[in-house]
């Protein structure tokens, strides 16, 4: 079965659950007090979708969006971006149009971008109404979602549909160059002449 | 804002974000702050093309013909990294290579005589090369085997040279090589830009030239590694690291001020909020009246639709001028990259040349290696000055780096790293400082 790498990067306020939502999904687990900075700055999990597997390798802002300070290499390559609000705050889905611009500026033409509601749980508090949510996300051809990374809500029925919207491999081929990591090297390096 | 921080660090150049990096990792609550709305400082990728022009105030904007802008990726100083140098370790040790991809720079040339002659990267070329005689060639590869053995901890390697005391002239002499070998050796090898290494002792120019060897025996074709989408990256890629142990990052911040107390830092105002702090990182650019003056260096940007002449169509390469060549006393250097690299449009190159400046006209100065580019669709001329700290920080706890110098490596910023971080920790600087505390990628094993 083929696999393909999939680089996902996150974005949203501080504090409307992004770490939360990644957490569910690969690690199937919720912790209220996930602190916004020292964490998983990076996680990956491998899904099957049809004939392939996807594996999602999914960045986390480390705290760098508190101050609109992520970096070009942060959504560089993306193939997706899950943008999150909380329903619960109003400013929350205010900014998202920020964060949507921020990615049409840096991110890759073709990046799936979706948007989450997290926080779906708390209804009774609820300020952002889901018909407005997905009005907009409809409106810039964006997945919608209402989740809950508490509850386990729509989770990996977010992935799910990353995995379907994502062009196919050929469609897309890499325009660029591409390079090689560094690595320790396991000995001592052979003399050389020159 | 308004806040308590152990160190604030003005300015996201690379040498402010791998000390705000390491400060992170080590525990330090860090504050990290630029008045330029994008990373790297003077030490930046200038994405897109546009924003070049508008830099160097060229207000028409990029021709048609220079396709994306975004597809551009500029570096504002041409260096590449010594595959087994300073700055690749602090790569490993801190594992911010997981944010970033190489390629093995293609080549590397000197220039002799009007013409550029590759430098050997094999024994078959060595041995082809026109850049020497035959017997020549076997002397030299003499004392390239006693380099290689070389160990100053061995007496035994030391065939009757002191390391501290023994200098390079004499080195040279014992092994009976010739100027153009000397030349070629202090130059393309040890890296040196100047001839003042012959008279100091031969230990720093064995360690350079070990460097070299090492570093072209890691992946061949050249010493040099250059990271995808530009040099930019490596600021970035560390800032990264200092964020995700904790370190707050704010771009587009403008720094009113600088709180001294005493003849001590206490803190820094942005906008009318003070963040204090017990230590300070800054480049020279955010303390003008604390540093000064210690030259110039020239750096012409050229952009190409062609592979420079004669060096086998690479898509990077470094060319070096040594300064006896065109009668002066520092090399001047080009370091070609291209659309190979993402740091281009497709069939684009970049070449920059650039020198120490000696004289009042610097341009004139890099002609020589403006010839070998030729013909050049644009250029971007930069001079500028290289600033140093009047002070070590010891009473102040303001630590100011170096401008970056006309090297075409990182060793010389890896050095000022070094040394402020032991004058801002105490102790000696040690790569293991450098390391991640705790894990913090998940999920699958490999990634």
């Amino acid at each position: 079965m083929a696999l393909r790498e999939l680089k996902v990067c996150l974005l949203g306020d501080t504090g409307v659950g992004k770490s939360s939502i990644v957490w569910r999904f690969v690690e199937d687990s919720f912790d209220p007090n996930i602190n916004p900075t020292i964490g998983a700055s990076f996680m990956t999990k491998t899904v099957q979708y049809q004939n392939e597997l996807h594996k999602f390798l999914i960045w986390d802002t480390a705290g760098q969006e508190r101050f609109r300070a992520l970096a070009p290499m942060y959504y560089r390559g993306s193939a997706a971006a899950i943008i999150v609000y909380d329903i619960t705050k109003e400013e929350t889905f205010s900014t998202l149009k920020n964060w949507v611009r921020e990615l049409r500026q840096h991110g890759p033409p073709s990046i799936v971008v979706a948007i989450a509601g997290n926080k779906c749980d708390l209804t009774d508090v609820r300020e952002v109404m889901e018909r407005d949510a997905k009005d907009y996300a409809d409106s810039i051809h964006a997945i919608f979602v209402e989740t809950s990374a508490k509850n386990a809500i729509n989770i990996n029925e977010l992935f799910i549909e990353i995995s379907r919207r994502l062009p196919s491999t050929d469609a897309s081929p890499a325009s660029g160059g591409k390079g090689f990591k560094l690595r320790r090297q396991p000995s001592e390096p052979k003399r050389s002449c020159c | 804002m308004d806040e308590e921080y152990d160190v604030i660090v003005l300015g996201t150049g690379l040498t402010e974000c791998i000390l705000s990096g390491i400060m992170s990792v080590n525990g330090k609550k860090v504050l990290h702050m630029d008045r330029n709305p994008y990373y790297g400082g003077e030490s930046s990728s200038i994405t897109p093309l546009e924003e070049l022009y508008k830099r160097f105030q060229l207000l028409e904007g990029p021709p048609e013909s220079m396709g994306r802008g975004r597809d551009w990726n500029v570096d504002l100083i041409p260096k590449f990294l010594m595959a087994n140098g300073q700055l690749v370790k602090m790569l490993l040790y801190t594992e911010v290579t997981r944010y970033l991809d190489f390629k093995v720079v293609e080549g590397s040339f000197v220039y002799k005589g009007g013409k550029i002659y590759k430098v050997p990267s094999t024994e078959t070329e060595a041995l082809a090369s026109n850049l020497m005689g035959m017997f020549e060639k076997r002397r030299f590869r003499k004392f390239l085997v006693f380099v290689a053995n070389f160990d100053e901890n061995d007496p035994k390697t030391f065939e009757g040279v002191d390391p501290q005391t023994t200098s390079m002239r004499d080195v040279y002499r014992k092994f009976d090589l010739g100027q153009d070998v000397i030349d070629f050796t202090g130059h393309a090898l040890a890296l040196y830009r100047t001839d003042d290494y012959l008279d100091q002792p031969c230990l720093e120019t064995i360690n350079r030239i070990k460097l070299y060897s090492e570093s072209l025996a890691r992946y061949g074709k050249s010493p040099y590694l250059y990271p995808l989408y530009g040099l930019g990256e490596l600021p970035q890629g560390f800032a990264r690291l200092s964020a995700i142990y904790g370190g707050t990052y704010m771009l587009n911040k403008p720094v009113d001020d600088i709180i001294m107390e005493n003849g001590k830092v206490v803190g820094v105002k942005s906008e009318g909020e003070v963040a204090r702090c017990k230590q300070l990182i800054c480049d020279p650019s955010y303390i003008p009246d604390r540093v000064r003056k210690a030259g110039q260096v020239i750096r012409i940007i050229c952009i190409l639709s062609h592979p420079i002449k004669n060096t086998n169509d690479a898509n990077s390469c470094q060319i070096i001028i040594p300064q006896n060549q065109v009668n002066r006393k520092s090399d001047i250097y080009v370091c070609m990259i291209s659309y190979a690299h993402n740091v281009a449009a497709q069939g684009k190159y970049i070449a920059i040349a650039s020198t120490t400046v000696e004289t009042a006209e610097p341009e004139k100065e890099v002609e020589p290696a403006l010839e070998l580019l030729e013909p050049i669709d644009q250029k971007f001329v930069a001079i500028s000055d290289l600033y140093e700290p009047i002070d070590d920080g010891s009473e102040s706890q303001v630590f100011c780096s170096c401008s970056y110098d006309a090297t075409t490596h990182f060793e010389t910023t890896c050095n000022d790293i070094k040394d402020i971080y032991k004058r801002m920790a105490g102790s000696a600087f040690d790569f293991e400082n450098m390391k991640r505390k705790q894990n913090d990628v998940f999920g699958e094993a490999d990634q």
